[in-house]
C-alpha cells in the first residue's frame, strides 16, 4: 500500500488532541455552548426513538443493509453508475480529494460562471473544495445556516450535523453583523439575537444568491443503486433551493453512500432525521434521479470519490466505520466531545465517528491520537443508528497505532518497556512479592495523607491529572497467607 | 487505467474476504421492523393532523361540497392575493373570490414577486406528519413550491400512507420528489428547533373528506 497523498480530512498544523483538548477545557464560554445544545438534543433524540416500539429491529435492518452493500460495493456503484446514466445524469470517478477538486472546478468552468451555492456536505468539507475553488478564482457560498455562520466567521466546522454548534445565539449575531456585508447583503442594523430574526437575516442575505445560481454543489445522503435516485434530507429549504433553481447541479458522494434499492430507504429515512435533529421527520427531503425535462437542473453531474475509503474497505474491523449515515447522535451523547468540543479533533469529522474514520481516511500516522480520545464509555454505539460498534473499532485502531509506532521505531517505546517489563514481573509470584513490598516503602515515602499527587518525568503524563493513592503497608496476598496459615 | 477502473480494482482488492461466489441476497437483511407504526383500523386523518401541527402546520377539514369555499376562507385569513396555479389543477377546486392567479410559464423573479401556491400532493404519511409532491398534475415543478414564501396544500384523505415503508412504495422515485414535513426550520442556533428560513415559511394544509360533509375539526 503507497503512503496516503494529501486526502484533506484533517487540517493540517492542528495540534494533537490532548494539547487541543487541554486548551479547549480552558474555555468557559465554549464548554456552556456545548453543554446546552448537546443536552437540548439528547432529550430529543432519545423521546424521538424511544417512540418507536421497533427502534432496535430498525438499527439491526439499517446495520445488515450497510454490510451487504460494503461487501458488494463495486456492484453497486456499477450499478448506480447505469441508472443514473440512463436517466441522463453523467457520473464522474475521484481517487482522492485532488481528482474530486480538478473535476469540479473544471464542471465549474464549462459553465462559464465564477459563484456557486452550496448546499451543507461533509464531503466537500473533507476534501476542501471551498479552498480549492477560491484558488481558481470561483467563490462558494454556503447556505446552511451553521455552515453560513462558519464561513463568515472564517472559522472550522466543529459539528457534523450543525457545524456551529460551538457558537451561541450572541456570537452568531455579532459574526452576522459585523462580516454578512463582505460577502453580500448586509444584516440589519437592528438585528437581536433573537433565533428568529437570526434565521430571518439568513433568508435575506441568501436570497439574491439562490435565485440568480446558475451552479449548485451538493452532497448527498443516500444514493440508490436500482433507481439511480439521489437524495438529500435537510431542514431550511436551502438544498431545495440549490436542487432546484440552478442550471447545473453537481452532487459529490463519498462511495461508501449507495443503497441497494429504493425500498431501503424505508429504514434510513427513519432513523436519520430522528437520530439526527430528534424529529419525526426533517422538514425537507428531496429525490431526483438525472434530469427531468421543464424541472430543475438540465445537467446533473455525480462525483463518486474514493479519498481514502477503499482502504478502510480494506480492514475487515475497521470497515464498520462506513456505514456512518452522519447523523451525529454519536457527537451528541459523548462526553468527550461534550467537553472538548469538535475542533479538538482536528479534523471534519470530530466526536465519536470522527475518532474511527478520520484516522482510516486520512492514515492511522495523521491522527495518531485521535483513536485515544475516548472513554470507550459506549454512549456513541447505544445512539448509533447504523449500530457501528465505535469502542470496538477504537480498541483495534488503538492497537494500529501502536503497531504503528513499533514499526517506525528502532528502539522501543517506554511504554512497550514498561509492559514487557511488567509481564515478567506479574507472570511470577516471588517478583511479584518483591515488586509490591518495594512499591509499598516507596509510594509512602512519597505520599501525602496517603494520596500520590503529581509525579515528575515519565510518570508525569498519569499523575498530572488524577491522585494515586499510597500503596498500602500489608499486601493482600501477604495478609492472606498469615490468616490462613494461622485458622489451621 | 481511468480512476474508475482503479477505484473498482481497490474495491475487489479491499473485499478479498468476501468468497467469489456470494451474492447480495447471501448476506441477511433482518425485516422485522413494523411496516406501520399506526394502530391497525387506526384513523390516519386525525394522525396526520396531529403530527403535522406539531410542526406549526395549521390543518382544515372540509367536505367535497364545501371543498373550495373552505379553501377560500383560508387564503382570506392569510392576506395573500397573488397565487401561483400548477398545470392541472382542477378547475372546480379553484375558490371563488379576488385572487390573482398565475399560472405556468412563471421565471424565478416572477415567482418571487407571488405571495403563494396552492397545490394538490401526491401522497401524506400519517406517522411523521409528511405531504409528499411529485411533480404531476396540480402539483407543479418544484420552484412553484419552493420560491413563494406560502403553501396550501390540499391533499385527499384517501391519499395517506399509514408510514414510511407504505409512502415508498406508493411513489415513483423516477419522478422529483419532495417531502414537506411542516414549513422550513432550522435548528442550526443552540440545537433548537425555529421555523421559518428559506422555503415557504408558512405551510396551510386542507384535507379533503371523499364524503360531502367534513368532519369535525379535531
Amino acid at each position: 500500500m503507497t503512503a496516503p497523498t494529501d486526502r484533506g480530512v484533517v487540517w493540517l498544523g492542528s495540534p494533537t488532541f490532548p494539547d487541543a483538548a487541554r486548551t479547549a477545557l480552558l474555555d468557559t464560554q465554549l464548554r456552556a455552548n456545548l453543554k446546552r445544545a448537546t443536552t437540548t438534543i439528547r432529550a430529543k433524540r432519545h423521546a424521538a426513538a424511544t417512540e418507536l416500539d421497533d427502534w432496535e429491529a430498525l438499527r439491526d435492518s439499517a446495520a445488515a443493509i450497510k454490510r451487504r452493500t460494503a461487501r458488494h460495493l463495486g456492484r453497486y456503484l456499477v450499478q448506480l453508475e447505469q441508472t443514473v446514466t440512463a436517466a441522463g445524469g453523467i457520473v464522474h470517478w475521484a481517487g482522492d480529494a485532488a481528482e474530486a477538486n480538478r473535476i469540479v472546478t473544471d464542471l465549474i468552468r464549462e459553465t462559464g460562471e465564477t459563484e456557486v451555492v452550496k448546499v451543507k456536505s461533509m464531503v466537500t468539507q473533507e476534501i476542501g473544495l471551498n479552498e480549492h475553488l477560491l484558488d481558481a478564482g470561483i467563490t462558494a457560498y454556503e447556505t446552511d445556516l451553521a455552515e453560513l455562520i462558519v464561513q463568515l466567521g472564517d472559522d472550522r466546522p466543529s459539528h457534523i450535523l450543525v457545524p456551529a454548534i460551538h457558537r451561541n445565539r450572541t456570537e452568531i449575531r455579532d459574526i452576522f453583523a459585523a462580516e454578512m456585508g463582505r460577502w453580500g447583503r448586509p444584516a440589519p442594523e437592528d438585528l437581536t439575537d433573537d433565533p428568529a430574526e437570526l434565521a430571518e437575516a439568513a433568508r435575506q442575505h441568501l436570497r439574491h444568491k439562490f435565485l440568480t445560481a446558475k451552479v449548485a454543489v451538493s452532497g448527498a445522503n443516500f444514493a440508490v443503486a436500482d433507481t439511480g435516485t439521489l437524495v438529500v434530507v435537510e431542514s431550511e429549504g436551502n438544498g431545495r433551493m440549490c436542487l432546484t433553481l440552478p442550471e447545473t447541479l453537481i452532487t459529490v458522494m463519498g462511495v461508501e453512500k449507495v443503497v441497494p434499492t429504493w425500498s431501503d430507504l424505508e429504514v434510513f429515512l427513519q432513523l436519520l432525521p430522528r437520530s439526527a435533529t430528534g424529529e419525526r421527520m426533517n422538514p425537507y427531503t428531496s429525490t431526483w434521479t438525472g434530469i427531468t425535462d421543464g424541472d430543475g437542473p438540465s445537467r446533473f453531474h455525480l462525483v463518486l470519490l474514493d479519498n481514502g475509503r477503499t482502504d478502510t474497505l480494506a480492514d475487515t474491523v475497521g470497515r464498520e466505520a462506513l456505514a456512518c449515515i452522519r447523523c451525529s447522535a454519536c457527537l451528541n451523547v459523548c462526553p468527550v466531545f461534550e467537553r472538548t468540543g469538535g475542533h479538538a479533533y482536528g479534523s471534519v469529522y470530530p466526536g465519536p465517528i470522527g475518532a474511527v474514520l478520520t484516522p482510516q481516511l486520512a492514515g492511522i500516522d495523521r491522527a495518531a491520537t485521535l483513536p485515544f480520545a475516548s472513554t470507550l464509555c459506549g454512549a456513541c454505539y447505544d445512539a448509533c443508528p447504523v449500530k457501528i460498534d465505535i469502542p470496538a473499532l477504537l480498541a483495534h485502531l488503538r492497537a494500529g497505532v501502536v503497531e504503528s509506532e513499533r514499526a517506525r521505531r528502532r528502539l522501543p517505546t517506554a511504554e512497550a518497556m514498561t509492559m514487557t517489563a511488567a509481564a515478567t514481573v506479574l507472570g511470577s509470584p516471588a517478583l511479584f512479592d518483591a515488586a509490591q513490598k518495594a512499591g509499598s516503602l516507596g509510594s509512602r515515602a512519597i505520599a501525602r495523607d496517603g494520596r500520590i499527587g503529581r509525579l515528575p518525568g515519565p510518570l508525569r503524563g498519569w499523575s498530572a491529572t488524577r491522585d494515586t493513592p499510597a500503596l498500602p503497608a500489608e499486601s493482600f496476598r501477604s495478609w492472606w497467607r498469615k490468616n490462613r496459615d494461622s485458622d489451621r | 487505467m481511468t480512476s474508475r477502473d482503479a477505484i473498482l480494482r481497490r474495491i475487489a482488492a479491499a473485499l478479498a474476504d468476501v468468497p467469489a461466489d456470494e451474492s447480495p441476497d447471501d448476506v441477511p437483511v433482518p425485516r422485522d421492523y413494523r411496516r406501520s407504526h399506526t394502530s391497525p383500523g387506526g384513523d390516519l386523518v386525525a394522525l396526520f393532523t396531529e403530527r403535522v401541527r406539531d410542526y406549526r402546520a395549521t390543518v382544515t377539514h372540509a367536505g367535497r361540497a364545501g371543498l373550495a369555499a373552505t379553501l377560500a376562507a383560508v387564503l382570506t385569513t392569510r392576506g395573500v392575493r397573488n397565487l401561483a396555479l400548477p398545470d392541472g389543477f382542477p378547475s372546480g377546486l379553484i375558490p371563488p373570490g379576488d385572487w390573482q392567479w398565475h399560472r405556468e410559464p412563471l421565471d424565478v423573479p416572477s415567482l418571487d414577486a407571488l405571495d403563494g401556491t396552492l397545490t394538490l400532493a401526491a401522497a401524506g404519511i400519517a406517522i411523521t406528519g409528511t405531504l409528499v409532491l411529485d411533480a404531476g398534475p396540480g402539483q407543479g415543478r418544484r420552484a412553484l413550491t419552493l420560491v413563494p414564501d406560502y403553501h396550501l396544500c390540499v391533499i385527499r384523505a384517501d391519499q395517506f400512507a399509514a408510514d414510511v415503508p407504505d409512502a415508498l412504495a406508493r411513489l415513483d422515485p423516477s419522478r422529483p420528489l419532495t417531502f414537506i414535513s411542516g414549513p422550513s426550520a432550522t435548528s442550526d442556533i443552540e440545537l433548537d428547533r425555529v421555523e421559518g428560513v428559506h422555503g415557504p415559511r408558512v405551510l396551510d394544509v386542507v384535507i379533503a373528506d371523499p364524503s360531502d360533509t367534513p368532519r369535525e375539526q379535531p
